[in-house]
């Protein structure tokens, strides 16, 4: 009986476990996140500052659809990347508000967004995020109808 | 003791079926209605003409994918043996790259053995697809050229074998 119990509790425990795990996978390095939904708020609030909007993605992807006003700067993945990122902010305030995105994967398999979010928070800025897209950008933003330009 | 018996069996099927699960990805769009599939001409990486209007008759599998894109690349080892098991009887698996460079494509390629026909795709051809804003997104073509199915995110070999199965058997 009492090992029964043992089994039956080591079981429930293994169940909790699975159905609390989370599932932002990605954010190991404890990365802050914007939800869609938030960001286009934000974008067509009458108020505020806007932050800005670095895509660090394939360049393929961003051709086809970008948020309004965001700036191509290259995947975050590759050497050229991090390196345009770094250029970028070079003379921006560590305060500033950044919003890094890519949306080419489902977010627990982006290869871009962490090295660039590490990149900006070793250099000091205080005020980045990551646009959150569950699935990719198309599914999480283009077909939810929110705000997308085209080409370069 | 019965009780406790039967709580571990329900927490141990709950589990199982937890663990194997379909992935939030493997959206299946059965709904698609059965328009034509748009014609494109490219030159695959080994310098060839690639048509899909050369694939009339065959059922095909259109695959947007890139080397960037981890639930792409565990998908084509699926796709290469889908080729293999089904290219006789009339599948053909057609992989479009939506890399920005060529390199790493090519070097997938020779990696992965890839037996079927790689192109680099272009914004174009993605547009007349309904655009590839985040991968993969597959689709499968029935024998006379139309839509029958858009699996966007990583999906299961069972569910592309399933389709292609029905399809070559018209």
């Amino acid at each position: 009986m009492r090992s029964c119990l043992c089994i039956h509790t080591v079981l429930v425990l293994i169940l909790l476990g699975v159905l609390t795990t989370p599932m932002h996978a990605a954010d190991s390095t404890n990365m802050k996140t914007i939800a869609p939904e938030e960001l286009v708020r934000t974008l067509t609030a009458s108020k505020g500052t806007k932050p800005l909007l670095f895509h660090v993605g394939s360049h393929m992807l961003y051709v086809q659809a970008h948020i309004p006003g965001s700036e191509y700067l290259g995947a975050g993945a590759t050497p050229q990347g991090v390196q345009n990122l770094a250029k970028r902010v070079a003379t921006l305030r560590k305060n500033t508000a950044i919003i890094l995105y890519c949306g080419c994967c489902p977010w627990n398999h982006c290869p871009n967004v962490n090295p660039a979010y590490d990149t900006l928070v070793r250099l000091g800025f205080t005020n980045v995020k990551v646009l959150y897209l569950a699935q990719n950008f198309g599914v999480d933003w283009v077909t939810r109808g929110y705000p997308t330009a085209r080409g370069e | 003791m019965k009780r406790a018996l039967l709580i571990i069996a329900v927490a141990a099927v709950l589990l199982i079926w937890i663990l194997l699960r379909p992935p939030s990805a493997d959206n299946h769009d059965g709904t698609s209605s059965l328009r034509p599939a748009p014609g494109f001409t490219l030159t695959d990486l080994s310098g060839n003409k690639l048509s899909l209007a050369d694939y009339r008759g065959k059922v095909v599998l259109l695959d947007f994918w890139a080397t960037w894109c981890a639930p792409c690349k565990e998908e084509i080892p699926h796709f290469i043996d889908m080729q293999n098991h089904y290219g006789a009887q009339g599948l053909q698996v057609v992989g479009i790259s939506m890399d920005d460079d060529e390199k790493p494509v090519r070097e997938f390629q020779q990696q992965f053995k890839m037996n079927y026909p790689i192109a680099l795709g272009t914004t174009q051809l993605a547009d007349q697809y309904g655009g590839a804003f985040g991968l993969p997104i597959t689709f499968v073509i029935d024998r006379e050229g139309r839509i029958v199915s858009r699996h966007i995110g990583q999906t299961k070999p069972e569910v592309f074998e399933a389709e292609i199965q029905k399809l070559l058997q018209r």
